[in-house]
Parts: structure tokens; C-alpha cells; sequence
């Protein structure tokens, strides 16, 4: 699914990163604990939370995940901002709650990932 | 064996808002020179946890990685109050961080099962009351 595919469903507006909209993502992982999100495995996922510190965009980046979707309408900090761009990460923000907006993405094609489990 | 590139670090105890630079900093060098994705990826997230652990559990340390041709060495030294029971610390879901650190999204107790994982090696030397040596090694 691409990035601006993920910015209609869920209505989001686009906080930085533009130029990353046509970039596919093929799954999610919605979390608010970063050693959740770390444990999961996926190539090319988008993350969505409800957390908006640098600690999320560190997270992402040591992932290599392309996306973020801020979930209930959070924003980010203007030097959150700027290291979501030094990173060349695309974050979106949604009014929608964790539950909805990855219902949504997920009823529309996008999967879950794997954990790695041993 | 052949000598290793050394990239040392100092982690800031005092400040959370930087925690997790250093593993970023190993990223970006990893990349430069070149190892596969899979490879930085699994280093990346080892370090992270284990950077943030000493940030959120022992008022900072110190890191090295040493990088060598066929495998990446990390090494995390801190002063903190030590891990009185390893093998308790190692299990999935404990955690003794307080709330404000889970509000900040830490705190699930799965950064050491995930080093485990990530890593082909992994050894914890720690006292009581004099300090906590994550070794871990990724083969590339
Ligand atoms: N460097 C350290 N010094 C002292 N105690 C530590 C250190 N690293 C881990 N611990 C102890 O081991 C426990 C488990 O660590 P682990 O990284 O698995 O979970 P966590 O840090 O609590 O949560 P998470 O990593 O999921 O955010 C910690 O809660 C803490 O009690
Ligand atoms: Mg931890």
C-alpha cells in the first residue's frame, strides 16, 4: 500500500517527508511500547502510535520504517519534526484512534507483520 | 584477525531526549561502510535497546562497537545499581520501569529478550551496587 494511500484512508495530513508519498509500505505495526515495535520483524512497515517523543523516530529509523502515523490527532514537536526529516521518515497524523486507524488500514490489504518469537 | 574500527561513545544519563543517539550514530557509520542491511538492522536495534537501558535504568555509561570485516562486537558499560537477578531481568515482560517511563514508551520488559534475539551472542557481567557489561556480537 503506498504512503498516500494511508493518508486517505485515514484522512492524516502529511507533517513532513512529502516526497516520500508514493513509497509502498507492505505491513503495520501499531504500538505505544518501542520494545514492542522493536521485536517486530517486517520489511517496509509503517508504525502507528500515540507516542510523539524522538525516542519514536529513533525507533523507526533503527527499523528502517519509512512512516509514522500519529494516532489521536498527536502532534509533534517542532525538533521531532526535524529529525523525522534528517531521517528521511514520513510522518502523518490522524484524528482517528490506534483502534480505527489500524482497523482501516488493516480491512483495506495492509497485514500485521511477524514477531520473531526464539 | 585484523585490527577492528573502534567507535566509542559517552550515553547521557541525565538527558532522555538524546537517548538512542549513539545507536544512531553506529547506524550511520555501518552504512558508510558498507555491511548488508540485515546486519546494521540487527546491530541497530541490539545497541538502541541496550543504550536506552543504560539511559532508563543506570544514569548512562559508555559504548563501544567493535567493527571487524566478519562480525560487530558492542559493548555496554555502565555504573549503575546492577541486575541482581540476570535470568529474571532476561525473561519477556519484566520490567522495573516506573510509569513516567513507560509514558514514554519504554518499560514492556522485552529489550533484553530482544538483544538476545538480535544478537549472536550475548553475555551480562553485573554487580550490585557497582555496575551492569552488556557483551553482545552480531556475525555478519
Ligand atoms: N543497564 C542496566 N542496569 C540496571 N538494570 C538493568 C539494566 N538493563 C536492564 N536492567 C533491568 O532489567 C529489567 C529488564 O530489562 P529490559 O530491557 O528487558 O526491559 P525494560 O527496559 O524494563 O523495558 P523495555 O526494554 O521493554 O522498554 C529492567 O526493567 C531493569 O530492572
Ligand atoms: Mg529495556
Amino acid at each position: 500500500m503506498k504512503i498516500s494511500k494511508i493518508k486517505k484512508l485515514l484522512d492524516a495530513k502529511v507533517i513532513c517527508c512529502e516526497h516520500l508519498l508514493e513509497t509502498e509500505v507492505n505491513s503495520a505495526c501499531g504500538s505505544d511500547m518501542m520494545s514492542d515495535v522493536l521485536a517486530f520483524v517486517k520489511d517496509n512497515a509503517v508504525l502507528l502510535t500515540g507516542l510523539v517523543n524522538p525516542q519514536v523516530i529513533r525507533t523507526a529509523e533503527m527499523m528502517d520504517i519509512k512512516c509514522i502515523v500519529f494516532v489521536r490527532g498527536k502532534e509533534p514537536t517542532e525538533n521531532v519534526i526535524e529529525l523525522a526529516q534528517s531521517m528521511e521518515i514520513a510522518i502523518l497524523t490522524t484524528d482517528e484512534r490506534m483502534y480505527v486507524a489500524c482497523g482501516k488500514l488493516y480491512m483495506n490489504g495492509l497485514e500485521g507483520g511477524s514477531v520473531i518469537t526464539s | 584477525m585484523s585490527e577492528p574500527v573502534v567507535l566509542k561513545y559517552n550515553v547521557d544519563g541525565e538527558n532522555f531526549t538524546s537517548a538512542g543517539e549513539a545507536s544512531v550514530a553506529v547506524k550511520k557509520s555501518l552504512r558508510q561502510m558498507g555491511f548488508p542491511p540485515e546486519a546494521i538492522r540487527r546491530v541497530s536495534i541490539a545497541m538502541y535497546e541496550g543504550e536506552i537501558n543504560m539511559v532508563i535504568h543506570a544514569d548512562g555509561g559508555e559504548a563501544t562497537v567493535n567493527v571487524y570485516p566478519d562480525k560487530i562486537e558492542i559493548i555496554l558499560a555502565d555504573k549503575g545499581p546492577g541486575i541482581a537477578d540476570i535470568s529474571l531481568a532476561m525473561q519477556e515482560g519484566y520490567s522495573t520501569a516506573p510509569d513516567n517511563i513507560r509514558s514514554l514508551g519504554f518499560g514492556a520488559g522485552m529489550g533484553l529478550p530482544n538483544m538476545k534475539r538480535y544478537t549472536d551472542d550475548m553475555r551480562i557481567e553485573s554487580e550490585v551496587g557497582v555496575g551492569t557489561t552488556v557483551y553482545m556480537t552480531v556475525n555478519v
